[in-house]
This record gives structure tokens, C-alpha cells and sequence, in this order.
């Protein structure tokens, strides 16, 4: 193994608080059952922002409709379990299945254009999504959202508690599986061929890239994690809503990835974690109000950035000193 | 369309554009444009500014689709593939501005690159590196080009030597048959300027090479043939003898570029 080698394999090596921070987590249901809940949703929405990532931070695609496959994906889950059988691993699997295959045809629109037509054509799928939903509610339900979604119990054994118990683990261990996987599609040649495209289009063509396929494939992809964040929100909450395909979701899944860090998939799960208690915490004290402080928290995190506000000790140095560390 | 079949004659021509024109609106960029790159050699195509050399480039590399003519790659006609698989089949290009990929580490590009030549650009369960061959290429490429010591380091921060060094880097490692170098020492500064021309001068002489520059004495150092491009016409091609006594080429050329470097 040449020198190369070794650093290239460093990159892909597990760090030492990576199976700590997974141990937690799993923990946190046990430790603290009056939360499950909570930790439920965070694991979902960190899902969902990872998925983003993987278009955004690593391919460089920026969308404000991301939230079409979280909520394609929920509604397929729900009406799975409805109509056809109530598994929630088999409706999971439809969940992902569907999302991705909106992702696929998806892809095509985000394949040209500059950053601000991405925007505005992802946020037209979104709306599209949300609409159609809205309309056909003899299917949905439209706005009274799609009520009498029954689980069957998880492997045939776990039934889905009141408290969230069977839920939290549910959605961790899914977590765990799929970004486990994305851990290696992003550290993958495949990966590096998408990191090739953010930073540079024309030399990735100029490489032998396929670009588009490349695009198209990582597009879907990512559809089918978020289809799976979605299928795991209506799977545990027995409940599809229009909210599902809402505009805030798109917008609070970029917010979060901005918290947490682009192109380094803990930083989806990282701001989610951030979002989620501040704005359980912040709506408990004020909540009106509460996105106020959201609001202010996002000002004074990329006015000061998230190196700095992470280390608050080198807040009174002089600036100097600080870049002299870095 | 055919007026040009390959003979036996040109066997020995790698890539050959036949009678290309490009039109943007009104304005003919590209006029009816002949040139035969031969197997090995080392091809300049000189021109002065607006000669329509970058158009040519763009035009044999698939980012722009000509009005009329057609582009032979190694007998196979390519005029209407795209330009990743041009690449596929052997052409590489460099950019007279640097293409690079700023985030990742000149490691990082060249072992992404030789993956992506050696078809392991889909392969997505495996880390980048666990490849032996990709490894040993990306520490031969490394050497090569005297990138070693700089090689995990972001590639925005390198010094504009070494990110020009890795541009050409990048292109080798995807061992063309056909490379077209646009410009390769353009804005290097002088103290770093040997490392470079050292490269290009050891490039594998069965590459057939394509330079465009405007450095003089880099093309009649390097160059056994060169091509003359005035206003999207081919002006004259030959041997570098031939070319410095053309009083053609004088007037047109050589004069004003002789100015434009001393200015």
C-alpha cells in the first residue's frame, strides 16, 4: 500500500466518536422515553436533510422542492397501509420506490439551467405535488389529510406505542442503514465523480464524465432517502397531511443543512438535532414568537460562522490570532 | 459530405477535421477548416487573436456542433458525440484557463480521474483508493508533475504553478491518444515556468499532440508541424522552417505577435 493509498483510505475510515454518537442515539429512547418522540422526528428530519445533501452539498443542485419526495414518498407509504397491506417495511419499501421514481423523471429538469432556474423549477415540482394532492381527495383526502392509516406491527412483533418507543427505533435504525449506505456512495469513486461536478462541470465533462447520467442517478437516489424520511413520517404519526408537501419543508431541510454543514452528511443529522430542540424549546417558552429566534439564530450563525460559534473561546481574540489556528 | 475519405495514405492520421465551418448568426467563426493531426506529432496551430483557434477547440472536443464538416477520430467519425465520450475514446483537452476541482485535494482529482478512465466511475461500494492501480497511477502521476509534496493539500490554496501543472495532470491521467493543449504556459510566471515546460516536452511520444499558443519560442521548441489560422481560415501549414519564412505568415502573424509580447 503506497502512500497514496493510505491517504486516500483515510478519508473512508470510521472516526472513533462515530459508533459513540450512534450508541447515544440508540440509547436516547431508552434513557429518555418521555422524549421518544421527538428523538422520532429528529431522526426522520435528519434523514431528510442527508438526502438533501447529497444533491445540494455534494452535487452542488440546489432545490427549495425537495420536499415533493418526502411527501410523494409519506403519501405512498400511507395509502400502502391503507389499501393495500398495513407491513410498514413493505410500505416503506413503496415509499422509496415511488419518490425515487418521481426523482428519476425529476432529474431531467435540473440537468441544465443556472442555480436560479434549479430554484425555481424545484419549487415548481413542489408546488405541482402539493396541489395535485390538494385535488385528488378522493384519494388523499385533500386538506382534512388522509386520516384511518393503520400499522401493523414492525417485523410482525413490535407494535407501534403510544409513546413512540417502537417508532424512534424504527426510524433510527432506518436512519442507520441508509446513511451507512450513503457514507459509501459519497466516499466511492461514484462519489468523487459528483464532487467532480459541483466543483466543475466543464472539466468533469472534459474527464469522461457522464454528466447527466451522473445527475439523474444521484437525483433519484436522493428522492428514494427522502421518499424513505417521508414513509417514516406518516408510518409513525398513522397520519398524511397535505403539510407533508409544504413549502416551509423544503425551506426548514435547507436551513438545517445550512446549521449543520453541506457536503459532510453529519451535518444534515447535526442540524437537525440543532433545529429540532431549539425549536421545541424555543415554541415551549414563546409560541407565537418562536420563529423569531429561529430567524435570529440563522443571522448570527452565517454573520459569524459555525467554526467560530462552535469554539466560543476564540470569540475575544483578536481575528488574527484565530486565522493564524486555522 | 464525403469529399474526403480516409486513403491509406493518411493511416497514419489520428484526427482529422474535414472542411469545418461554424456559424454564429451572421459571423463565420470557423471557415471551412482542413486539418490533419498525424499519429505522434507535435502540432502547434497558431493564430492571432480572433483567429478562431478556442472555436476549432470547442468544435473538435463536442461543446460546439459545427454548421458543416465532420470529425474523424481514429477512423470513426465523432462529429456527433458528446464531449465525454470523445474523452472516452482517447481525445483530451486542457484549458487555457485552469478547469480544476477546487475542493478536493490534487490526490483526490488525479485518483477520481484515473478511476473514471479505468471504468470505475460508477462503482459506488467501494472507497475512492482501494484500487492498487489507481494508487500506483496517481503516485507516478504525481511524481510526474511534481505535485507530491502539495498532493493532500485543497487545491484553491496551491500556487498558480502547481495548479497549472495539475490541469495538465488531470489530462494525462486519462491517457490520451489524441490531447489538445490550449495554451499551457499561459500566465505561469517565469520562475515557474521550467517545471512546466519540462512536462510538456516529456509528454509520451505516441500521443499525438494539438498546441495552441502564442508563446513563440515554446511552439518552435516544441513543434515539427504547425497550422496558421487567420479569421476562420486556414492560412498556410508546414514544417516550423517553412512557417518563419513565410512572408504571409510575417505580415498576418508573426509581426503583430512579436509586438503583443514585447508590449
Amino acid at each position: 500500500m503506497n502512500e497514496q493509498q493510505q491517504s486516500l483510505l483515510k478519508y473512508s475510515r470510521f472516526k472513533p466518536w462515530e459508533p459513540v454518537l450512534w450508541l447515544l442515539a440508540f440509547a436516547a429512547p431508552v434513557l429518555v422515553p418521555s422524549h421518544a418522540l421527538i428523538i422520532n422526528e429528529i431522526a426522520i428530519v435528519g434523514l431528510f436533510a442527508v438526502s438533501l445533501d447529497l444533491i445540494l452539498g455534494y452535487t452542488g443542485i440546489v432545490s427549495l422542492g425537495h420536499a415533493a419526495f418526502f411527501g410523494l414518498g409519506g403519501y405512498a407509504a400511507a395509502l400502502f397501509a391503507k389499501l393495500v397491506m398495513p407491513d410498514p417495511l413493505v410500505g416503506l419499501a413503496v415509499g422509496i420506490g415511488t419518490a425515487a421514481l418521481l426523482g428519476f423523471a425529476a432529474s431531467f429538469t435540473v440537468m441544465r439551467g443556472s442555480d436560479l432556474t434549479r430554484l425555481m423549477v424545484t419549487l415548481g415540482v413542489g408546488l405541482i405535488l402539493l396541489e395535485l394532492a390538494n385535488k385528488l381527495d378522493w384519494l388523499t383526502g385533500g386538506a382534512d389529510g388522509l386520516q384511518g392509516v393503520v400499522m401493523g406491527p414492525l417485523l410482525g412483533r413490535f407494535e407501534f406505542d403510544l409513546n413512540g418507543i417502537t417508532a424512534a427505533y424504527y426510524s433510527l435504525t432506518v436512519l442507520l442503514l441508509l446513511f451507512l449506505l450513503l457514507r459509501q456512495v459519497v466516499q466511492s469513486p461514484f462519489g468523487a465523480t459528483l464532487k467532480a461536478i459541483r466543483d466543475n462541470r466543464l472539466r468533469a465533462m472534459a474527464i469522461g464524465i457522464p454528466v447527466n447520467a451522473k445527475l439523474a442517478m444521484v437525483y433519484t437516489l436522493a428522492a428514494g432517502v427522502a421518499g424513505a424520511a417521508g414513509a417514516l413520517m406518516t408510518q409513525t404519526t398513522g397520519f398524511a397531511s397535505l403539510d407533508l408537501f409544504e413549502f416551509h419543508r423544503s425551506a426548514d431541510v435547507m436551513l438545517i443543512l445550512v446549521i449543520g454543514g453541506t457536503g459532510w452528511l453529519y451535518g444534515g443529522l447535526a442540524g437537525a438535532i440543532v433545529f429540532k430542540l431549539l425549536q421545541d424549546f424555543l415554541s415551549a417558552i414563546t409560541p407565537q414568537y418562536w420563529t423569531f429566534w429561529i430567524g435570529l439564530f440563522l443571522v448570527v450563525l452565517v454573520l459569524v460562522g459555525r467554526e467560530r460559534l462552535m469554539r466560543p473561546w476564540t470569540w475575544f481574540k483578536r481575528p488574527s490570532s484565530a486565522g493564524s489556528k486555522a | 459530405m464525403n469529399a474526403h475519405p480516409i486513403h491509406p495514405e493518411n493511416a497514419e492520421t489520428v484526427l482529422s477535421a474535414q472542411g469545418l465551418v461554424m456559424r454564429f448568426g451572421g459571423i463565420t467563426a470557423t471557415n471551412n477548416v482542413t486539418l490533419n493531426l498525424k499519429k505522434g506529432a507535435r502540432h502547434a496551430l497558431i493564430g492571432p487573436n480572433g483567429a478562431g483557434k478556442t472555436t476549432l477547440i470547442n468544435l473538435l472536443t463536442g461543446v460546439l456542433q459545427p454548421t458543416e464538416g465532420r470529425i474523424v477520430l481514429e477512423g470513426h467519425d465523432i462529429t456527433h458525440l458528446a464531449p465525454h465520450q470523445r474523452v472516452q475514446r482517447g481525445m483530451v483537452r486542457t484549458f487555457q484557463i485552469n478547469q480544476l476541482f477546487d475542493t478536493l485535494s490534487p490526490l483526490q482529482t488525479l485518483a477520481l480521474t484515473v478511476s473514471q478512465h479505468l471504468g470505475l466511475g460508477t462503482k459506488w461500494w467501494q472507497p475512492l483508493g482501494r484500487n492498487q492501480q489507481v494508487a500506483r497511477r496517481c503516485e507516478q502521476l504525481l511524481t510526474q508533475f511534481h505535485l507530491t509534496e502539495v498532493m493532500n493539500q485543497p487545491t484553491h490554496v496551491l500556487a498558480y504553478g502547481k495548479r497549472r501543472l495539475l490541469e495538465i495532470a488531470i489530462a494525462l491521467a486519462c491517457e490520451p491518444r489524441v490531447l489538445l493543449l490550449d495554451e499551457p504556459v499561459a500566465g505561469v510566471p517565469a520562475g515557474e515556468r521550467e517545471e512546466l515546460l519540462q512536462t510538456v516536452a516529456a509528454l509520451p511520444a505516441d500521443v499525438s499532440v494539438l498546441l495552441i499558443e502564442h508563446d513563440m519560442d515554446l511552439v518552435f521548441s516544441f513543434a515539427n508541424f504547425m497550422t496558421v489560422l487567420v479569421n476562420g481560415t486556414l492560412l498556410t501549414e508546414g514544417t516550423p522552417e517553412k512557417i518563419a519564412n513565410d512572408p504571409q505568415v510575417k505580415a498576418v502573424y508573426l509581426g503583430h505577435g512579436k509586438e503583443v509580447d514585447h508590449g
